[in-house]
């Protein structure tokens, strides 16, 4: 469906607060636009973005049509352990699209 | 020859009266799909419910005036210790006159360490932004800024 970029630091000590980064590339039709024959282009958004870590939610968002194109969200979590953080972004269609990256805490 | 030249000048006055109404059409469509202060309360009301919203703790940061409305930077940050007992449980953020007036709702928990997220939204108008912040105890916090919009969102027509 789309690329996506995920930023997560590679490394971070135990507690320390980190900030990830996502971006997505996605069109975000809010449905209001109209084609060259004045016909409606269907709404098809990201409506649902989450993030677990190691299998925890910890971050979850409901996007809405005033979301820009190729969603971008910044957040914040605490390195706890070593592990996975898994991302994924749902669709208007049902798409999903999956993204990962790891991280060590010492 | 002057015959000629009236024709030329009545032409371009009625170019101009075409032009004027295909001006005027525009904020008329934006109207018909806009939301409202009052469908903006509506929304809140039905994602937070009833509850009383308080000023302060949240910080709603985006620029005070924007050139393009299609993407606007935005970040939301609230005062709050992220603890087991004190934490940030949902962030809503709400516009006045877009078409729709959720912007996004974001879902924390004491993991996230910092009550804060950032992103890019986008506005059809000059307008209110409204912040609430859910707190693990109930209360509801809340901060609104407001835009000025030079190019409008939702307009461009492919």
């Amino acid at each position: 469906m789309a690329r996506t970029l995920v930023n997560v630091p590679p490394k971070a000590k135990r507690g320390q607060v980190i900030e990830i980064k996502t971006l997505i590339s996605h069109v975000m039709e809010t449905g209001y636009r109209r084609n060259e024959s004045g016909a409606p282009i269907p709404r098809d958004i990201i409506n649902l973005f989450t993030c677990t870590y190691n299998g925890t939610e910890i971050f979850r968002a409901d996007l809405h049509q005033a979301i820009a194109a190729n969603p971008f969200i910044s957040f914040f979590t605490v390195a706890t352990q070593s592990g996975t953080l898994q991302f994924q972004w749902t669709d208007d269609n049902g798409q999903v699209e999956t993204a990962s990256a790891k991280i060590t805490v010492e | 020859m002057t015959g000629e030249t009236e024709s030329y000048t009545r032409r371009a006055v009625l170019g101009g009266v075409a032009g004027a109404t295909a001006f005027a059409t525009v904020p008329l469509l934006v109207r018909r799909a806009e939301a409202t202060p009052e469908t903006m309360k509506a929304a809140i009301h039905r994602v937070i419910g009833e509850s009383p919203v308080r000023k302060g703790k949240v910080t709603l940061d985006i620029p005070p005036l924007v050139e393009n409305g299609n993407t606007i930077a935005m970040s939301v940050a609230v005062d709050s210790p992220m603890t087991e007992s004190d934490y940030v449980k949902a962030i809503h953020v709400f516009n006045e006159k877009n078409p729709q007036p959720d912007i996004i709702s974001v879902h924390l928990g004491p993991r996230a360490g910092k009550a804060a997220f950032s992103t890019r939204i986008r506005l059809a108008d000059s307008q209110n932004v409204v912040a609430i912040a859910e707190l693990s105890d109930g209360s509801l916090w809340s901060d609104t800024a407001e835009v000025i919009v030079t190019i409008a969102a939702c307009l461009e027509y492919n």
